[in-house]
């Protein structure tokens, strides 16, 4: 018997970059001499430190060279494995969240040209979602322009913290490239750390910004609903990588309940903050963050009121599950056909065109 | 099984405006009509830096906030006393349209205006949370015994904190200590840990209501530019206040100690605990210090006020969500004279058997700050 996630597409995998002069082919004379001149190579994320557990699974870690490394491991660790027919790559690359925006736009640019040249053209079954330098909205649409005419490029990239909150005035130009190439905007448990993690400041252990980033989340959705950005682009998707699911349900209750009483402050938002969020907002299934009773996380999606919310995704390399048991206990057969692939489908138009 | 009763149901038992539970308001804000009210609490020096510099606070203004509340005062529009003062200043004002129009049995007060911990200087800093507790002391307590006071320390310095705690422990009307949520550091930080020590000791709980200028953005995506997002950003700022408790060990060292989570609603509350025991799989290792499930600290340590209420569609959903967090643990607050204050006849729409009525608005409070009824 197949497994269940037989034809599944997977909208959550790391492809990690060993460092900036794995791009050196990919930049052109000035950005190579500044690389290799000053010394410019990791730019791994703070939240993801290579050794810690979380960042990649014991039984995924290769003797020798990079966890999450190779286009050969993924396929030998996920795609064939679970069955799988199609899987997006979300590179954690550091790049887009440097202070020097030009610098950004280069690697980001070097970047995605290593992930279509070292994994797309690899494997037919990859998709990718493209980093942005996203302190600069004009250079994220430039990048965004360029790279739409892949159309294995799926989705943008956005770290979940950057310069501002990603609702603001000064991020449109990144919503609008994004709309105009039926792109979704995918935000990743990344931060450039403009801001301490919390509004109380700087917690002590990696365990708490990885709690807390539920939250960054949190407020990503709120200031995107509240500034008009779904009002103004009604065709945009925004995807939450990493954000589980289990604040949804009171997200939701008090984005309602807070409109009904502040509507006036943003009267551009005229629907239910609710609806747009189940129309807008879509979240990968690990990790998930439900109680351990099976029972309580259909009960869960009933209270989210819409089955197309879920995507289905592994977060390869990082640690969620042991072996194949990728797929929460407890989702109801419906809902589970509609996150293994409908809803992904249905989120990434370019995913259909290409698996026809 | 108990018979359960429709809050319609309950209105009509309990008449148009008293409630026969004898209710524990866990969040009743008193206000001064001036800063000036403190000037007899204050020494000389701090009496003329207050004149002449007053409060100083992490944010760009020194009068106003930036983000402008939906209503004058934050207050409800019908909590304007008549013989004027600002909403909440009067009390016998408070006493007509509250304490006595619900039944109230018991009141816990939150002074907000002026927040001791939350000053820059610290002389003043220590200087004002003395006059602001005296202040509860002669302009409310005295005057009513169900008043009961909160003792705000000035929490940045702890040796300080821990003196005025002990000021006031003795002391049946204060009942527990108030430290601003959003601090310098997050509160599980061992430059607190004195006053947890201390409170567990005095046995006094802490009651943590949301507050506080840290200088941090409201949120970890940085400022939003709305009083819709920051004041969602409450519940945000809550939820990993309590996430540093845990994590840091606070109640390994401290397990008597009881923390009271205040006006940030509840709804948020269960999430916290299933996504910090899905990450203590992966990251066991970098906090060895904690010897149970991060969900378990969350169950035994800490309660929460009602207020703002979270507002399912579904009536079910809410005791769902209540079954999640514990119906021991949830504290009715109204958050008078608020504009988003909720009234006890009204606050929850779902079905409650009368003893989950009589826990929420009176018992689990009168079980965690230890006042029988």
């Amino acid at each position: 018997m197949p497994l269940a996630t037989h034809g599944a597409i997977d909208c959550d995998l790391h492809p990690v970059l060993p460092g900036c002069r794995t791009l050196l082919p990919f930049l052109d004379d000035h950005w190579r001499a500044e690389i290799e001149g000053r010394g410019i190579d990791r730019l791994d994320l703070a939240l993801w430190p290579r050794n810690a557990p979380i960042t990649a699974r014991a039984d995924w870690r290769p003797a020798g060279g990079l966890a999450g490394g190779d286009v050969v491991q993924l396929g030998e660790q996920v795609l064939d494995p679970l069955g799988l027919e199609l899987g997006i790559l979300n590179p954690l690359f550091g790049a887009p969240c440097l202070h020097n925006a030009d610098l950004a736009a280069a690697l980001c640019r070097a970047a995605n040209d290593w992930v279509a040249r070292e994994w797309l053209d690899r494997d037919g079954r990859l998709r990718a979602g493209m980093l942005v330098p996203v302190e600069n909205a004009e250079l994220a649409a430039d990048e965004i322009e360029r790279r739409a005419a892949d159309r294995r490029f799926v989705q943008v990239l956005l770290p979940g913290s950057a310069e501002t909150l990603l609702g603001r005035r000064v991020n449109w130009p990144i919503f609008a490239a994004a709309e105009r190439h039926d792109l979704p905007v995918a935000l990743q448990l990344a931060s450039a750390t403009r801001f301490a993690p919390t509004t109380n400041g700087w917690p002590t252990y990696l365990i708490e910004d990885h709690v807390n980033f539920a939250l960054t989340f949190q407020a990503q959705v709120l200031s995107m609903i509240a500034e008009g950005v779904f009002t103004r682009h009604p065709r945009l998707k925004l995807v939450l990588c990493g954000a589980g699911i289990g604040w949804v349900p009171s997200f939701l209750w008090r984005a309602t309940k807070e409109w009904r009483a502040l509507r006036r402050e943003i009267p551009w938002v005229d629907r239910d903050p609710a609806d747009i969020f189940r129309d807008h907002v879509r979240i990968t299934c690990q990790p998930l963050d439900v109680p351990d009773a099976p029972d309580d996380l259909a009960l869960l999606i009933e209270m989210i009121g819409t089955d197309a919310m879920l995507l289905f995704a592994t977060d390869w390399p990082h640690w969620r599950f042991d072996g194949l048991d990728a797929l929460p206990p407890g989702l109801p057969e419906g809902q589970r056909r509609a996150m293994l692939r409908d809803s992904a489908l249905a989120t990434y138009s370019r995913l259909g065109e290409l698996v026809a | 099984m108990t018979t359960s009763v429709s809050p319609a149901a309950a209105l009509r038992a309990e008449g148009p405006a008293h409630d026969q539970l004898g209710i524990v308001d866990c969040d009743i804000h008193p206000a001064m009509r001036g800063m000036e009210e403190l000037d007899r609490f204050l020494s000389p020096r701090w009496r003329k830096h207050r004149q002449e510099y007053g409060i100083r606070l992490r944010q760009p203004f020194a009068g106003g906030d930036p983000y402008p509340k939906s209503q004058p005062a934050l207050a409800r529009r019908d909590a304007w006393p008549p013989g004027g003062g600002p909403p909440g200043s009067d009390l016998d004002f408070m006493r007509a349209q509250h304490l006595d129009f619900h039944g109230i049995a018991l009141g816990m007060l939150q002074p907000l205006s002026v927040r001791g911990m939350d000053e820059r200087v610290p002389g003043f800093a220590e200087a004002l949370s003395a006059a602001v507790n005296e202040w509860q002391r002669e302009a409310w307590t005295s005057g009513d015994p169900r008043l009961k006071a909160t003792i705000c320390v000035p929490g940045e310095d702890a040796p300080a904190a821990v003196r005025e705690m002990e000021r006031w422990a003795g002391q049946p009307d204060f009942v527990q200590v108030a430290l601003v949520t959003r601090a310098l550091e997050p509160l599980g930080r061992s430059r607190y840990w004195p006053i947890f020590e201390a409170a567990e000791h005095l046995g006094l709980p802490l009651g943590l209501h949301s507050l506080g200028t840290s200088g941090h953005a409201i949120t970890g995506g940085g400022w939003p530019s709305f009083y819709y997002e920051e004041h969602q950003a409450v519940a945000l700022s809550l939820s990993a206040l309590i996430a540093s408790f845990i994590f840091e060990g606070v109640l390994e060292r401290f397990p008597r100690l009881k923390i009271v989570i205040i006006e940030g609603g509840f709804g948020w509350v269960p999430a916290l605990g299933w996504r910090m025991d899905s990450h203590a799989r992966a990251l066991a290792s970098e906090v060895p210090h904690l010897r149970r499930r991060p969900s378990e600290y969350l169950r035994h340590s800490f309660w929460y006020t009602t207020q703002p209420v979270d507002e399912p569609e579904e009536p079910g959903h809410m005791r769902r969500t209540i079954d999640w967090i514990g119906w021991d643990r949830l504290l009715f607050a109204s958050d008078y004279p608020h504009w988003d204050s909720d009234d006890p006849r009204h606050v929850f729409k779902c079905r409650m058997s009368a003893a989950e009525r009589r826990a929420i608005f009176a018992g689990n409070a009168r079980a965690v700050y230890g006042l029988p009824g």
